[in-house]
């Protein structure tokens, strides 16, 4: 290691951006021919950092070194030119040009005509040499998400990348196709290429990477060997502090009714039945888990009971009030809260600020409306105070919520429909797509919720997200509840199979 | 009779379609590169105030229509500066383009109005048509005429030389690439910003072009608002087009034929309504009405999106932001 110079260094790198420190003080080195997982929180600054050996941000502060010699680049260009790579988790490809345009787009040859037969058999070469298969004349739209990743790799590899930034690769592929990734990635640092690993995911970094850093807040937390380490050290580096894979709550207490469903139907989209005389009964003090696999009428659920759905038939009762096929406002001014599966099309509006955001409820009503008029002086107070509470982090209340990370977001939105204090809360998979950190806090935020008194109905596809908060676990299949199930680990395959239709002797009434 | 007729009104699409077909092509370019850019009119009568006054001056249409084409492209760098260095909306800065250029054009061109002797861009004999047997005297005669003129012959050269600029080339593989999604193109080291600029000054050297072809060719003179509109059927041809140069020469054809089509019917005797002068002016209308249901119909995400147009289209570029 003394002789032979790191294939990457970085040497007390910052980056500021307004209002945020991005990257604070960071050293970084990758070895040659390793895979170096870079793991952090969303918001950390692994993408900021990355982009800087990338040449599309340059650091305010510290020197980047490529085997050794110091470089400073101003472009992706010079990036490529010095064999850096980044494929990016957006994928950075023309969708209606081939494989072949896409891989010599930005190249110096051909230098004016583009002999397209010459090129196809160039590139299928290439794709055989690195036994990446793709078809050169393909357009890429007509590719699957796994085929566009490796169209990015080989684009890289065509480019003559040595050392390949890979940001957050996986969240987009299938398990097959993480595992021909996988494979993929192993294969190339045995021909002497360098892998940066972007992630959040702590079981892929363990199964994949020879190092891990972890970057918390803009700085590096430890570096440590990927083979030895485990997920819980893992997680503790990434949030600094103990992370609780499952929720710490007492038994629920439930009490009164707080929503009835009785045997509602309604339709989807496409005028096909989705929910078909369906009953269910939450109760306050208590989380209900509705199990399903996605399209058995879990989206059409949440929207009947928010109002935002038509009922064919049955009944929606909120604390013995009927709001069946009532306007959306009836079921907020009701104490129904809504954490619904978009957060940015229906739980936020992206352009507008967060303080605004937060009003989107309550701005009807006083303290904050009165008639046309809206207080903008507690608006903004009462912002600031539900973002300190909720620990959103944002450099003002003044960001337009599209800027916000996504965990950041659905803690904004969590905040909103819980400083209402409501009488029911229907979230939908609320923490999809979060990481760790994030989806902690948001699980506490719904416990507490229950404890106060709430009913929680909580839709989700996760079933160990479901056995950790529910009190309940109904499954849902084509449109009905299918059977109901205490959250113990060992029923796992008796939901497994009901949400595969088989039903099953009901072995716990309620 | 019948054929006659058809002949006679394809020959004067095809008489009075190459400056249409001019502007369609350069609106094309721009468009394929992703910027949106409804000056043309603007950038057209430019064109064509400048390549008549040039012409007049030095008494070489050739000079005019190089200076018109040069006026054209340094006005649509307003444009390009507007949309791609300040970013601002693409639809606003175009109109204001079509404004300034009717504007500065009317009280600039005030001194040319009356003059009529300006140099005229050449015509080239096209005898070998009427030798070729069978069809030659019965319909190439009567539809390309003894002559025609040079700017016809320019016309149909750079069909497929744009074509083939975009199709085949690399830096046309760069122009579709910015239009379609300039952030993959950005990432491998193309430069955005700059090909964008470049591609709106060839829009703008097109439509000056044009612009000089109505003012040294089609009708030699200069008045007013001269070009009556057509750099707005040129912004609705792209579309009609599908964004593809050679359906751009059939169209420009087409609505220069419609354009005549007026005229054409008023000689017919057994149509009521064509020598009625309030029914002809409807008549008048049909190209830009034509026009204008085009871009109400392409207004529309998901039938641009059919029709081909490039999916970056009037979006301006920002590295690193969200969904690029």
């Amino acid at each position: 290691m003394s002789n032979t110079p790191y294939a990457l260094e970085m040497r007390g790198i910052t980056k500021r951006f307004p209002g945020v420190l991005a990257n604070d003080n960071v050293n970084f080195t990758v070895e040659k021919g390793e895979i170096h997982a870079l793991l952090g929180e969303n918001g950390a600054g692994k993408s900021t950092l990355m982009n800087m050996v990338n040449g599309l941000y340059r650091a305010d502060e510290g020197q980047i070194l490529l085997d050794g010699k110091p470089v400073k680049f101003s472009s992706p260009r010079d990036a490529i030119d010095n064999g850096v790579g980044m494929v990016h988790q957006h994928f950075m490809l023309v969708p209606t040009q081939t494989v072949a345009e896409n891989l010599i787009l930005g190249q110096k040859t051909p230098r004016f005509y583009i002999n397209y037969k010459k090129l196809e058999q160039d590139i299928a070469d290439l794709s055989q040499k690195f036994g990446l298969a793709v078809e050169p004349h393909a357009k890429i739209w007509q590719l699957s998400v796994g085929e566009q990743q490796r169209v990015e790799i080989l684009k890289m590899l065509y480019q003559g990348a040595k050392l390949l930034i890979m940001d957050e690769p996986t969240a987009v592929l299938t398990p097959q196709e993480v595992t021909d990734l996988f494979k993929t990635l192993r294969e190339m640092t045995a021909t002497g290429h360098t892998i940066i690993f972007i992630s959040h995911k702590l079981d892929e970094v363990v199964a994949i990477a020879d190092r891990v850093t972890v970057l918390r807040r803009g700085r590096v937390e430890s570096t440590v060997d990927g083979k030895s380490t485990s997920k819980a050290e893992l997680a503790r580096l990434m949030v600094g502090r103990e992370v609780l894979f499952r929720i710490q709550k007492k038994p629920a207490e439930p009490t009164a009714d707080a929503l009835v469903i009785d045997s509602v139907s309604c339709e989807n989209d496409r005028g096909l039945p989705a929910l078909r005389n369906m009953s269910l009964t939450v109760r306050s003090g208590e989380v209900v888990g509705i199990a399903g696999v996605a399209g058995n009428g879990q989206t059409e659920l949440a929207q009947v009971i928010t109002g935002l759905r038509q009922a064919t038939s049955g009944k929606v009762t909120v604390q013995g009030q009927d709001v069946t096929n009532q306007p959306a406002t009836a079921t907020i001014d009701q104490g129904l809260a809504y954490i619904p599966a978009d957060r940015n099309g229906v739980g936020s509006s992206p352009n507008l600020n967060l303080a605004d955001n937060l009003i989107l409820k309550s701005y009807r009503r006083p303290p904050i409306g009165s008639g046309w008029r809206i207080d903008l002086g507690l608006v903004r107070s009462q912002a600031e105070q539900l973002i300190e509470q909720f620990d959103v982090k944002t450099p003002s209340v003044d960001l337009p919520a599209r800027l916000l990370s996504g965990g950041n977001l659905q803690k904004l939105i969590l905040a909103r429909e819980i400083s209402r204090q409501p009488k029911v809360v229907i979230a939908v998979y609320p923490v999809r797509g979060l990481d760790v950190g994030a989806i902690e806090s948001i699980h506490q935020m719904l416990i507490d919720e229950r404890d106060r008194g709430a009913g929680i109905l909580l839709i989700s596809e996760d079933l160990d997200e479901l056995l950790s908060l529910s009190d309940r676990i109904v499954v849902l299949f084509e449109g009905q509840i299918v059977g109901e199930v205490p959250p113990e680990d060992e029923r796992i395959d008796e939901i497994g199979l009901m949400m595969a239709g088989t039903k099953v002797e009901q072995s716990h009434a309620t | 009779m019948e054929l006659a007729f058809l002949i006679n009104i394809i020959g004067a699409g095809l008489r009075t379609g190459t400056p249409l077909l001019f502007a369609t092509l350069g609106e094309l370019i721009t468009e394929r590169a992703g910027v949106l850019n409804l000056g043309v009119e603007g950038m057209m009568l430019v064109g064509a105030l400048t390549g008549f006054a040039v012409a007049h001056s030095t008494g070489n249409p050739w000079i005019g229509v190089l200076a018109a084409m040069l006026a054209g492209g340094a006005i649509s760098l307003l444009h390009a500066f507007v949309s791609i260095t300040l970013r601002g909306d693409q639809v606003v800065s175009g109109l204001a383009l079509t404004f300034v250029g009717a504007g500065l054009t009317s009280v600039l061109g005030a001194s040319y109005v009356q003059v009529r002797d300006v140099p005229r861009l050449p015509v080239l004999p096209l005898p070998f048509l009427y030798d070729i047997p069978l069809i030659g005297p019965s319909i190439l005669w009567p539809l390309f005429g003894e002559k025609q003129n040079v700017i016809f012959f320019i016309g149909l050269l750079l069909v497929p030389a744009v074509w083939f600029w975009i199709e085949r080339t690399r830096p046309g593989l760069q122009l579709r690439a910015i239009g379609e999604k300039p952030a993959a193109a950005d990432a491998v080291g193309v430069n955005v910003g700059a090909l964008r600029y470049f591609y709106v000054f060839v829009g703008g050297l097109f439509a000056g072009l044009a612009g000089a072809s109505l003012s040294l060719a089609v009708t030699p003179l200069w008045i007013d608002e001269m070009t009556a509109g057509q750099g707005w059927i040129a912004v609705g041809l792209v579309i009609f087009a599908g964004w593809n140069p050679w359906r751009a020469l059939m169209g420009a054809y087409i609505f220069g034929a419609l354009r005549r089509l007026p005229l054409d019917l008023q000689a017919i005797a057994w149509l009521p309504f064509a020598s009625n002068p309030i029914l002809g002016v409807w008549l008048n209308m049909i190209p830009y009405l034509f026009t204008i249901l085009a871009l109400v119909f392409s207004s529309r995400e998901a039938i641009r999106k059919r029709l081909g147009a490039p999916a970056a289209l009037g979006i301006p570029y920002v590295r690193g932001e969200r969904g690029a």
